[in-house]
């Protein structure tokens, strides 16, 4: 296990106030919330950067952090002490910290250090006693799917580990796999509901429901626009000029493509109901897109100075020039 | 963006799974939310969440939430946990975001 250099998560240094604390915290998670930010590796910044505040914010966990730091730097190979445990004051009080559930999945390294003793017999479990029926909590999970599983459905299995009241009323982890359909027609941003396969009920309460959260994963030629799907298709001037009939690739197999003649780059060919399926389908776009060779020896360069002769009137900069002479308005 | 619930209940027995399209009660919401009604209703009256299955006109037991409803009330929900915004915030974040996603995808028609 890893040291974990909580005041370098944070940007802050060792003297750091608990204002200085709390506005490096605001600023980061604004940053790198998974909610608001396109950094990459967003969602484990944000993590770290939680897991960091949780012990920087709170004196107690900070100074007992403090006292261990000082014999460590981040990365270093990391052993809690063996008198941990007993060295700190009011340890038990901290699994009240730990209960929001959501988010909380803290590090190997957080867990040696505050984790352990106040924690296990939990509240959840001194709840599961209590005389009353409950329905079981709704979970959330992420699943990432093809465009092509879109367009086909598909059948994937989930393996869960879940949390069950035994019949002596403790809770127990037991391993579960579901299988179930991806629909045909599934769009990033919608849920599918597996019922009764969330937390367990208390009492006589139903078990709560798991929502797996669509996201597509991206792919190198389409994209998705709800129920539209859409692909660059590059082609050659001669092409966009002249009209071409071209063999493109789309979800559902090759096509051949018609490119009008006088075509410009950025025109839109549709494929009708060929997007995502629906009761009314979505349709399939190519952009196109128009790529120009490099001239590579003297004949090539010829051809484009013929070009040249050829369009000796046409001006790709009348927009910019017509614009420069608007009188300033200052 | 419309989006709605897929349920899918899978049967222990010989494992099909029936799907349906299905819309959420306010209870169904606060579970899916783990959070209290008169959150969900602050959200409503916020505008975070919005609809004419929804109205504040509507007596509450007739509301109808949807996928799109669960997401942005989680995301809300998320942002005031995490950032201290309060939910009229939140409301502006998600509509500078949808904005901003919808000014991404034009740029994306353009882009090679």
């Amino acid at each position: 296990m890893e040291f974990k250099d909580y005041y370098a998560v944070m940007s802050v240094e060792k003297s750091a106030t608990p204002e200085d604390i709390k506005r490096a915290h605001r600023k980061l998670a604004r940053k790198y919330h998974p909610d608001v930010s396109k950094e990459k590796d967003a969602e484990a910044r944000f993590k770290e950067l939680a897991e960091a505040y949780d012990v920087l914010k709170d004196p107690e966990k900070r100074a007992a952090y403090d006292r261990l730091g000082a014999n460590y730097k981040a990365g270093q190979e990391f052993q809690p002490p063996p008198d941990w445990a007993g060295s700190q004051p009011g340890r038990g009080g901290y699994s009240q910290s730990f209960q929001d559930g959501d988010g909380q999945d803290h590090s190997a390294f957080f867990d040696s250090l505050f984790r352990g003793m106040g924690r296990g017999q939990g509240a959840g479990q001194q709840r599961s006693h209590e005389a009353f029926d409950m329905h079981g909590q709704d979970q959330h999970a992420k699943i990432q799917i093809k465009i092509e599983d879109s367009y086909t459905g598909a059948t994937r299995t989930l393996q869960l580990r879940v949390q069950t009241v035994g019949s002596d009323g403790r809770a127990q982890l037991a391993d579960r796999t579901i299988e179930f359909v991806i629909p045909k027609g599934i769009r990033a941003g919608q849920h599918i509901r597996l019922a009764a396969q969330g937390g367990p009920g208390m009492g006589n309460g139903s078990p709560g429901d798991l929502y797996l959260d669509v996201e597509i994963l991206p792919h190198p030629l389409y994209r998705t626009d709800g129920y539209d799907v859409l692909m660059d298709l590059p082609i050659a001037p001669w092409e966009a000029a002249l009209g071409a009939e071209v063999v493109a690739p789309t979800p559902t197999g090759q096509v051949e493509v018609k490119i009008p003649a006088g075509s410009v780059a950025g025109r839109k060919l549709r494929l009708k109901a060929r997007g995502l399926p629906s009761k009314t389908p979505g349709d399939f776009y190519f952009v196109l897109a128009i790529l120009q060779p490099t001239p590579q020896n003297e004949a090539d360069k010829k051809a484009y100075a013929d070009l040249q002769t050829a369009f000796s009137t046409f001006n790709p900069r009348f927009q910019v020039e017509a614009f420069d002479k608007t009188p300033a308005a200052h | 963006m419309q989006t709605n619930f897929i349920l899918i209940t899978p049967n222990q027995a010989v494992n099909l799974v029936l799907e349906d399209i299905t819309e959420l009660t306010l209870d169904d919401l606060c579970r899916a939310c783990n959070a209290q009604a008169d959150i969900i209703i602050e959200l409503v009256s916020e505008g975070v969440i919005e609809g004419a299955s929804i109205a504040q006109s509507l007596p509450q037991e007739s509301w109808r939430f949807t996928g799109m409803h669960l997401h942005r009330a989680k995301v809300a929900m998320r942002l005031h946990r995490d950032l201290g915004v309060n939910f009229a915030g939140a409301a502006l974040a998600l509509q500078l975001m949808d904005e901003l996603e919808e000014a991404r995808s034009r740029l994306r028609g353009y882009a090679i």
